[in-house]
Formats: structure tokens, C-alpha cells, sequence
């Protein structure tokens, strides 16, 4: 589903990413994570072109995102991104944030696009807010509104960028438990996090980067059971000490 | 008749009197910011003050003075308030150059109470922490007011004030109301005298750009050779 | 004072209308609302192209906008109304002039108001609507501009006043808004300026002083609704 191959950035002098190939199949949950400053973040936007590449080649869906005469757009609203800050925008109504871009771009009529984000909102438990305003909502809530929002647009892949680390603790369980249906039901997701339960219960495989590079992959049970590489043994044992 | 005739501007009588009326502008410029800045400074701190009547009276001067345009204070200083001085005073006044001397008040009020809102802003930057500690050293609230706080609020100010200083320099045109013979005045005359007015105004273009362009400049070389250093 | 008051009201609201042009309060307050009114589409598009990624967009539109700020909407107004006939053989009126000089002023100003907002807003909205698959101009127009026109209401409200203030500068080249027309009847009356001066004084005085409250007000209500999502 998605084929990275041999992709490089730089932040100037800085080798943000280095050489990474890698495939995320069809239907896989990965988790990707590192310390900070691990490229984590970096590489999950490039899939959708929210940062640039300098080298290398990223398909999705067996058409390089980078080719000539691309549509960015297109290409995004094939992909359902949710940030770390949520960005809703906050002069929409949480409805109306998950309507917005599919009746602006076409896909749907507004009756349609209402009805299906009604659904949506059930589905994440926030129906009820339909008509609030994202500051009357808080963080946990927020976060569930952007995942519908990203649902209305029925992408087939799901990218998480840290969707918990901006959350108060009492409400990490909330959003994780939505992101854990929606692996169920299927959904191919990327999520950058530091859930490490989360990961440990619902990835199919877990990339450890550090650096700009992948150092380890694995299943969850090896990963967390037998880590290989001494970075990502510290990177555990850090964790386990918290 | 040539289009464009840069003689008349490097010598001869329209060059002498524009000449006259750019050093005009640039006294009044001068004269206004020696008085508006301490204005300014003592209506900042009126308005900051712990003590309520003198914010209330702070406050009421800058409103007075900023919701009314410079022209209509220009007029005032110079048709109506000759009217309230006593015979002996006025006399003074009219022999004196009154255009430019109304013209100073008008102009040192305007930007005086203009600059204390920017010296306010930088006033209210500075933590109260600041104050506390200067009170805690046993300094008395003038003198921490004058060595602590003024000194970081004024640096913070800069910025600001040298913009409003391009703004003063920029208002010295309207003073050509009630007949200050500054720059525009001067441009206006030529422009009568020769109907050459492109040469006139491109002259006047030409100074008022080149010294805002320098005090803008002056702005930044200030926030780059001292910048704010926040504690 | 009363007397006067009673005498010249009718002429310092309107001028000689209806037995010659529109003057007066009522002209100073009809061409700064117009010049606002008119400068926000430019206004509009020159803040957008001010903050352009493309060189070839922003540059010249941040030379025009320091030029413009750098010299006196005096300047500008002589050079409109003597130097424009010569050159286009179009004689306009005062008030059109007048007009024309406020429009490009406020557009000035008013593109900066609009860079501002949009750069004070944070580049999580601007990214999270892009990722929805929204074009650059779809996201400014349904994400970006909504919050930064609201945000900069108050900014608005005081370019208002500004242009209020400005509207007087056309005393100089002889259109009859409220200082020009104050003059007059102190000319007329003689022995009343300071009356006539402090009347007018004290109309801008509550004109735009009460303009002011409001842009205080609407600024302290946004505060209290803090349309942050985060």
C-alpha cells in the first residue's frame, strides 16, 4: 500500500531522514516509534507530502506521490491525517469541521456529507456535540472530532501523528480506544506514538527509529520481548522505568 | 516646456525655497520629539500608576487628544487659543512666529501622548517582579520607577517610538494648515508659482522617503545591536 | 455657545446640501465608512499576496507598502489632485480625490492588518485543512480568513478611526468635510473660535472615541471566547 524507497531529508545540514525503504501492506497497523528528534514525525508527514523529501521515492497505492504533475490534493484527501494539537478549526461547529471538505471538494452533497458524519460522530461516542464548538470541548473530545473529521472523507489510510502526547492522562484512554476499533475494523493506520500498550495490543509491526533511520523492526511480542538493536533496549528500558 | 527639469531643483529660487522648507520640517520634526518624549514618558507612567486619579487623568488626556485629528488641533492652537491668552501674551505669540510655534504645541501633544501609549506597552512588559525587587532593595517607588523600570521599558519602547518618530515627521506636512511654511507648504508654492509640479513633489517624495527610510533603518540597526533581554 | 449651536447645526452636519454638494459631519462620515468599505477587497488581496511564499508576489507588495507608509497622505493627496489632471487631463473633484487617496491608504493598512492575522494563526489550521485534501485557496478561504477577519475586527474598527482622522486633511485642498466647514463659520461668527474650535474638537472627539470602545469591546469579547482548539 505504501512503498518508501531509499527516501533522505535534510533540514539543511541536519539528515532528518536517512535512507529509509520500507512498506506499510494493506490493512496493517504500524506503530512507529523513537525518541524525540528520531524522525518519527517527520517521515509520517512525508507520506503526505506536509513535508518534503529530498531523495528517494514514496508510493502510495502504487503511484509515486512525487511525480510529475501529482495532485497534492488529491492525494491528501486520500489520507486521513490527525495532528497532535487536533487543529479543529475553531469557528465550525464540530459537524460542520467534518463536513466541510467533503462538500467543498465535491464528494458529497451537503445531506450526505451530514448524514455520514452524524454516523461518524456516533461511532467516536460525540454525537451529542454535533453543534458545539471545539473550545467547549475538551482535549480527549477534540481529538475523537478530528479523527471523524478525517474519517468523513473515507480514506483508506489513517496516519497519526502523536494523537495522544497534548492529553491530559484521564483522557488518552478515550481516544486510543477509538483508534483500536478502527484498527479492528480494518483500517491500513501509521501512528507515531508513545502508547507503548497501545502498540504492544493492536500494531502488527513496530518500527524503532533513532537518528533518522529505522534501527529495528518487528512484531510487537519480539519487539517488547527481545529487543535487538542497544538503542531501542535503552529506548525500553527508559520506558519501563517511568 | 521639458517634462522633467531637474535645474530648478539644484539651484535658483524654487530650489532655495524648498531647500528652506525641508529644514523647516526637519526643525519641527526635532523641536516636537524633544518635547513629546518626556510627555510621553509622564503620561505612561501617570497611566500605570498604582494611584487611580492619576490614570484617570492619564487616560482622559490621551483619549482627548488622540480621537481628535491634527488638523482640528492645529486649527484650535492657532485661531483659538491665541483667544485665551491674556493681551500682553498674545502679542508675543503673533510676533514671534506663531504658525511654527502653535505648530510645535500641536504636533508635541499629538506625538507626546502617541508615544506614551508605546512607552505604556513597553511599561506593562516588564514583569512586576521587576518592581518588587527594586522595592525590596529599599529603593523608594520613584526611584524604582526612574533606575528599574523606565530604563527596560524605554529599550522595549525603542522600536515603536523610532515608528512614531516617522509618523511626527510625517505630520510636520500638515502643519502647512495655518501656513508654517514647511515642506509642503514650499511644494505647494512652487507648485503655483511655475506649475511645475512634478519637480516640486518629487522633491518633497524624495526627502520624506529618504529620512523615514533612515529612521526605519535606525529601528533596526537598534533591535539588532540591542536587543530585548528578558530576564 | 448655544446660539451658535442654534445657528450653524444644520451647516456643520451637511454642508451646503442640498443647495450645493454633500459637506460637513455627514461627508467626513460617508467618506471614511466608503474608503474603508472599498479598500477591503484590495485591502484583502494585497494581505494575501504579503504573505506569499513567492518572491515574485511579496516583494513588490511589501516595496509598495513601505513607500506608501514612508511618506505623508498629504503628499499623496497634492500629488492626486495637481499633478494627476496635468498628466490625465481628468480634473476630479475634491471628494473623488479624496476618495481615491483613502482607498489606497486603508488598502495599505489594511493588508497589513490582514498578513498579520494570518501569520499570528497557528500553522496547524492552515496544515490540518490542507490535509483534508483542501487547495491552498480553498483552505484560505473557508479556514484561514474566517478566523482572520474575525481576529482582526478590532483592527479594522481603528483603521476606521484612522481614516476618520484622515478624512480632515481635505481641508488643504478645499473639500468641505467638518474642519473645513468649522473654519468657515468661525470666519463667519469671528469672535467665537475657541466655541467653534471645541465643538469641533469634541465631535471627532466622540465620533471616534466611541469607535474605539467599540474595537475594545470586541476585542475583549473574542478574548473571552478563546477560539483556540488546543
Amino acid at each position: 500500500m505504501i512503498v518508501l524507497d531509499k527516501v533522505n531529508k535534510y533540514y539543511g545540514d541536519y539528515h532528518a531522514l536517512v535512507d529509509i525503504s520500507e512498506r506499510v501492506e494493506h490493512n496493517e497497523v504500524l506503530v512507529v516509534c523513537g525518541p524525540s528528534g528520531s524522525g518519527k514525525s517527520t517521515l509520517i508527514r512525508t507520506l503526505n507530502r506536509l513535508e518534503e523529501i529530498d531523495a528517494g521515492r514514496i508510493e502510495i497505492d502504487g503511484r509515486d506521490i512525487h511525480a510529475k504533475g501529482a495532485d497534492v490534493n488529491a492525494l491528501r484527501a486520500g489520507i486521513g491525517f490527525v495532528f497532535q494539537h487536533f487543529n479543529l478549526f475553531p469557528h465550525l461547529t464540530v459537524l460542520e469541521n467534518c463536513t466541510l471538505a467533503p462538500v467543498k471538494l465535491g464528494r458529497a452533497s451537503k445531506a450526505e456529507a451530514r448524514d455520514y458524519a452524524m454516523g461518524l460522530l456516533e461511532q467516536v461516542g460525540l454525537a451529542h456535540k454535533a453543534d458545539a464548538y471545539p473550545n467547549a470541548l475538551s482535549g480527549g473530545q477534540q481529538q475523537r472530532v478530528a479523527i471523524a473529521r478525517a474519517l468523513a472523507m473515507r480514506p483508506p489510510i489513517m496516519l497519526f501523528d502523536e494523537p495522544t502526547s497534548a492529553l491530559d492522562p484521564e483522557m488518552v484512554g478515550e481516544v486510543l480506544q477509538v483508534m483500536r476499533t478502527l484498527a479492528s475494523q480494518g483500517m491500513t493506520m501509521v501512528c507515531v506514538t508513545h502508547e507503548m500498550g497501545f502498540a504492544r495490543d493492536v500494531a502488527d509491526r513496530i518500527w524503532f527509529m533513532s537518528e533518522g533511520k529505522i534501527l529495528e523492526k518487528a512484531t510487537p511480542q519480539d519487539f517488547f520481548a527481545n529487543p535487538q538493536h542497544p538503542r531501542a533496549q535503552q529506548f525500553l528500558a527508559d520506558r519501563r522505568r517511568d | 516646456m521639458q517634462l522633467f527639469d531637474p535645474a530648478i531643483l539644484q539651484s535658483g529660487q524654487y530650489h532655495d525655497w524648498l531647500v528652506q522648507g525641508l529644514v523647516l520640517s526637519i526643525q519641527l520634526t526635532v523641536i516636537s520629539f524633544v518635547f513629546a518624549l518626556p510627555l510621553g514618558a509622564l503620561v505612561a507612567v501617570m497611566r500605570t500608576s498604582t494611584f487611580a486619579p492619576l490614570r484617570a487623568i492619564g487616560a482622559t488626556f490621551v483619549e482627548a487628544i488622540r480621537n481628535v485629528p491634527l488638523l482640528a488641533h492645529l486649527l484650535f492652537w492657532y485661531f483659538a487659543f491665541p483667544e485665551l491668552l491674556p493681551d500682553a501674551a498674545r502679542e508675543l505669540l503673533y510676533a514671534n512666529n506663531p504658525e511654527v510655534i502653535c505648530a510645535v504645541i500641536a504636533l508635541s501633544l499629538y506625538a507626546g501622548v502617541h508615544m506614551a501609549e508605546d512607552i505604556r506597552s513597553g511599561i506593562r512588559a516588564i514583569p512586576a517582579t521587576q518592581l518588587e525587587a527594586a522595592r525590596s532593595l529599599g529603593l523608594g517607588r520613584i526611584a524604582a520607577v526612574r533606575l528599574v523600570l523606565l530604563p527596560q521599558a524605554l529599550r522595549a519602547s525603542v522600536p515603536p517610538l523610532l515608528s512614531q518618530t516617522v509618523n511626527l515627521w510625517k505630520d510636520t506636512s500638515v502643519a502647512t494648515v495655518i501656513g508654517a511654511a514647511e515642506l509642503m507648504y514650499q511644494a505647494a508654492r512652487v507648485e503655483t508659482a511655475s506649475f511645475r509640479s512634478l519637480e516640486a513633489f518629487t522633491f518633497a517624495t524624495l526627502a520624506y522617503l529618504t529620512v523615514s527610510l533612515l529612521i526605519s533603518a535606525a529601528a533596526h540597526l537598534f533591535q539588532r545591536c540591542y536587543p530585548v533581554r528578558t530576564a | 455657545m448655544l446660539e451658535l449651536i442654534d445657528t450653524y447645526w444644520l451647516y456643520f452636519l451637511v454642508g451646503q446640501y442640498p443647495d450645493g454638494p454633500l459637506g460637513g459631519l455627514a461627508l467626513t462620515i460617508l467618506l471614511s465608512g466608503a474608503a474603508l468599505l472599498l479598500a477591503m477587497p484590495l485591502g484583502l488581496l494585497l494581505g494575501i499576496a504579503r504573505v506569499s511564499p513567492y518572491r515574485a508576489v511579496n516583494v513588490p507588495v511589501a516595496v509598495l507598502v513601505h513607500v506608501v507608509r514612508a511618506v505623508p497622505l498629504l503628499l499623496v493627496l497634492f500629488w492626486a489632485y495637481f499633478f494627476l489632471p496635468a498628466v490625465t487631463g481628468i480634473k476630479t473633484s475634491q471628494a473623488t480625490t479624496m476618495l481615491i487617496v483613502l482607498v489606497l491608504f486603508d488598502s495599505i493598512y489594511l493588508a497589513e492588518i490582514v498578513a498579520a492575522g494570518i501569520r499570528a494563526l497557528p500553522k496547524g489550521q492552515l496544515e490540518s485543512a490542507r490535509s483534508l485534501g483542501l487547495g491552498y485557496r480553498a483552505a484560505l478561504r473557508h479556514v484561514v480568513l474566517p478566523q482572520t477577519l474575525r481576529h482582526g475586527l478590532p483592527s479594522i474598527v481603528n483603521q476606521l478611526v484612522s481614516t476618520i482622522k484622515a478624512t480632515s486633511l481635505g481641508y488643504i485642498i478645499g473639500l468641505s468635510e467638518v474642519s473645513f466647514i468649522a473654519t468657515q463659520i468661525n470666519t463667519l461668527v469671528f469672535t467665537q473660535a475657541v466655541e467653534v474650535y471645541l465643538i469641533l474638537a469634541l465631535t471627532y472627539f466622540i465620533l471616534c472615541f466611541g469607535l474605539s470602545r467599540l474595537a475594545f469591546l470586541l476585542e475583549r469579547r473574542l478574548q473571552r471566547r478563546p477560539a483556540q482548539a488546543s
